[in-house]
């Protein structure tokens, strides 16, 4: 394999990481970025979009022909949404809505959280990794030229995550909902002036951010780990990107995850992975020194 | 509890003064009559301590290790116990966190005055706990694999010394895969002192490394990774990677398109239980070495996997530290029978020399350097999660704690005193 072989695989994986931290990231955008929840218990929500996958794998291995195995990544994917989304409602309606405006306890409310979700994964399925297998029709690659060759899964998350971006912004700034959000993210006690039911729409919105995070979830195990410490592998990651892009803005998360991604692989192609790790979080640090509020702002008139 | 006092059961002043004073006691009693001797004499049961993470990151390998310990101690009372007395498991969860490893191992030493502990995995756990048992002359049974270069007193090592698991898999592989060696590993304490050990025997044996790369504990991105083990074209991938992101390593090495014909790993952290995490379609073909797979053919091995399934389930696995958390159980049950008492030095002194026959095959504990004599094994993983063994010594080999390359002249005696360097 030559050197340009080489470089054009790493573009690539940059590109693939990029779209694996957005993904990672969108959930935590919705809640931590537009509603100011620190959501510690972000991976955990991804870590049941995981066990979703596997729990439906199960249900079609043992119950279904071996024919229609395939299928049952295309189904996970809704069902790890609306386990996580339901997950996350519960979480809201039960706790954070008595938190909002309590950074500090919120975010020691969501990590105990955090804990109980990974004891209870623990209870019900052990303590092990549990197997999710890759559909057959994720396993093959894309011939591009010798020694090029590009995974359909890491195509298929870059698809994925695209999707799911596109239908955000659908649903943020064309639709009535996402009006909604946006108002009462905003400016939440002028919303409940106009008659905005500020509480339904922050429900709402929560459960959504969870939902989201059920879909990296689902997707991820494919790529990784699925057990019940496996949320906590991407929750650092997570908070990094929406932090570094800016905290409130959806295009920030794009920007973020962009920069995380490919200098992360750039780093990694010439030093080592550790290496490459540490001078992200250096280049993070330093640019956060030069703008605190990351690369998108939020421009706001009023003093928080 | 220092500053709020209420009416209920917290502890008074003159309890913990007397707690600490007994404490004292028991100090001053090792030093006076050699060791702490696991609680009263008499028809009293005997406690041993047992101490492995149950929750946080570790919990996912040690659980099973308490699971096949308690079954192991039942097997024994059921038996009747040891000297007459029944073994009474004190079972304490050190969570994965280093520093409370060190505080429970206090606690079961000093409080519960165990006169063994069964206990930890990482090779951080067990550097965090030496102390606190050389110090109060406690004993620790440790059943993991490990990267050698220690010889203590106060613990038994039953799983495998680097010779016994490292040095073999490298020369069989030199003799039946290829020369090129790509090392990766987590960056930690034990890949980076592994591999140092392979890098001294690949130039000894003449071998040739041709990529070194080490990625953080639970790293889980692995594109770059194999992205630059396809452009050094090694004939096989020597593996330390520890924990998690074993799968996520395996995963995007199969999603390349990188098989086990193509490129075989050879992993020394990987075995049944692991295996089932990454899934045996996407390890098929990959390699193990351990002395103990769940499909060794032996008829004590039958026996035992059957105990464990019918115990914890049809879907759970035995595998290598298993195995050797079980058998220490027995060799440390066996020695205190020898030594006709519950004392630690007695104990240590009964349990050198000691046999017995393991689901891996005899097992001996060596009478200087207080490690196990053990067969080595190459296994090759199957799409049912299980392993073929492809390897094996004929007998139990000698463990050898320190690196023959690294310090030629030194070795770990106790008869001499510790460790020593010949001349």
């Amino acid at each position: 394999m030559t050197s340009t072989t080489f470089l054009l695989g790493q573009l690539f994986n940059g590109l693939s990481y990029c779209s694996i931290l957005l993904l990672i990231a969108l959930g935590l955008a919705i809640t931590f970025g537009l509603m100011g929840v620190i959501n510690m218990a972000h991976g955990e929500l991804m870590m049941l979009g995981s066990y979703a996958a596997y729990v439906l794998q199960n249900y079609f291995a043992k119950q279904l022909a071996a024919q229609y195995f395939g299928w049952y990544f295309v189904l996970a994917l809704p069902l790890a949404f609306v386990v996580s989304g339901l997950a996350g409602l519960l979480l809201e309606r039960s706790l954070i809505r008595r938190l909002y405006g309590r950074p500090l306890e919120t975010l020691l409310a969501t990590w105990g959280v955090s804990l109980i979700l990974q004891q209870l994964m623990r209870q019900i399925f052990g303590a092990n990794n549990v197997d999710v297998r890759s559909p057959g029709w994720l396993m093959g690659r894309w011939h591009v030229a010798a020694g090029l060759e590009l995974p359909h899964l890491r195509l298929f998350i870059i698809a994925f995550t695209s999707t799911c971006l596109f239908l955000m912004y659908a649903l943020l700034f064309r639709t009535a909902l996402g009006l909604r959000i946006r108002a009462v993210t905003q400016n939440r006690d002028m919303s409940a002036c106009l008659g905005v039911p500020t509480r339904k729409v922050d429900a709402y919105t929560f459960a959504l951010g969870s939902g989201l995070a059920g879909f990296a979830g689902c997707i991820l195990s494919l790529m990784g780990s699925v057990g019940p410490n496996s949320g906590q592998n991407y929750i650092v990651d997570a908070f990094m990107v929406v932090v570094l892009g800016g905290v409130g803005k959806l295009a920030g998360a794009i920007a973020g995850s962009f920069v995380i991604g490919q200098t992360n692989v750039l780093f990694e192609s010439f030093s080592t992975a550790t290496m490459g790790k540490v001078m992200v979080f250096t280049l993070v640090i330093l640019f956060l020194q030069w703008k605190p509020s990351g690369v998108f702002p939020s421009k706001v008139r009023s003093l928080d | 509890m220092a500053t709020k006092r209420n009416n209920g059961p917290a502890p008074s002043r003159r309890d913990f003064l007397k707690t600490t004073a007994a404490m004292m006691g028991v100090g001053a009693a090792a030093g006076t009559f050699g060791g702490i001797s696991c609680g009263p004499r008499g028809s009293a049961p005997i406690k041993v301590g047992i101490m492995h993470s149950l929750s946080g990151t570790m919990a996912i390998s040690e659980t099973s290790l308490r699971d096949v310990e308690l079954m192991a101690i039942e097997e024994i009372n059921a038996k009747g116990g040891v000297l007459g007395r029944q073994i009474q498991p004190i079972v304490e969860d050190p969570a994965s966190d280093w520093p409370t490893f060190a505080e429970k191992s206090k606690k079961l030493l000093l409080r519960d005055e165990v006169c063994s502990v069964f206990g930890c995995w990482t090779s951080a756990s067990r550097k965090a706990v030496l102390p606190v048992f050389e110090k109060n002359n406690g004993l620790l049974w440790y059943p993991v694999q490990y990267e050698g270069n220690e010889c203590s007193h106060n613990v038994f090592y039953t799983g495998a010394a680097p010779n016994q698991q490292i040095g073999p898999a490298v020369t069989w592989l030199l003799k039946n895969r290829g020369k090129k060696f790509y090392l990766l590993g987590s960056d930690y304490v034990f890949p980076r002192t592994a591999n140092g050990i392979i890098k001294g025997q690949l130039k000894a044996e003449g071998g040739e490394l041709v990529g070194e790369e080490y990625t953080p504990l639970g790293h889980m991105e692995y594109s770059t990774v194999v992205n630059k083990i396809k452009s050094a074209k090694p004939e096989v991938v020597f593996s330390t990677i520890n924990g998690d992101s074993n799968v996520a390593f395996y995963k995007q090495l199969r999603a390349a398109g990188i098989t086990a014909n193509d490129i075989p790993v050879m992993a020394v952290s990987v075995a049944e239980d692991e295996v089932r995490g990454i899934g045996g379609a996407v390890a098929e073909g990959h390699y193990a070495a351990w002395n103990y797979f769940q499909s060794v053919d032996t008829p004590e091995n039958k026996v035992f996997v059957d105990k464990f399934r019918t115990k914890y389930g049809k879907d759970r696995v035995t595998d290598d530290p298993i195995e050797a958390a079980y058998f220490q159980v027995h060799l440390w049950a066996q020695a205190v029978a020898k030594a006709g008492s519950t004392e630690v030095d007695k104990i240590r002194e009964a349990a050198l020399g000691q046999e017995f026959k393991a689901p891996e095959g005899m097992v001996r504990l060596d009478p200087k350097n207080l490690h196990t004599w053990k067969t080595v094994r190459i296994g090759k993983i199957r799409a049912d999660g299980q392993f073929d063994v492809v390897w094996a010594t004929d007998g139990p080999v000698r463990p050898e704690p320190w690196d023959k390359i690294q310090f030629p002249k030194r070795d770990c005696d106790w008869t001499r005193g510790g460790t020593v360097e010949n001349t």
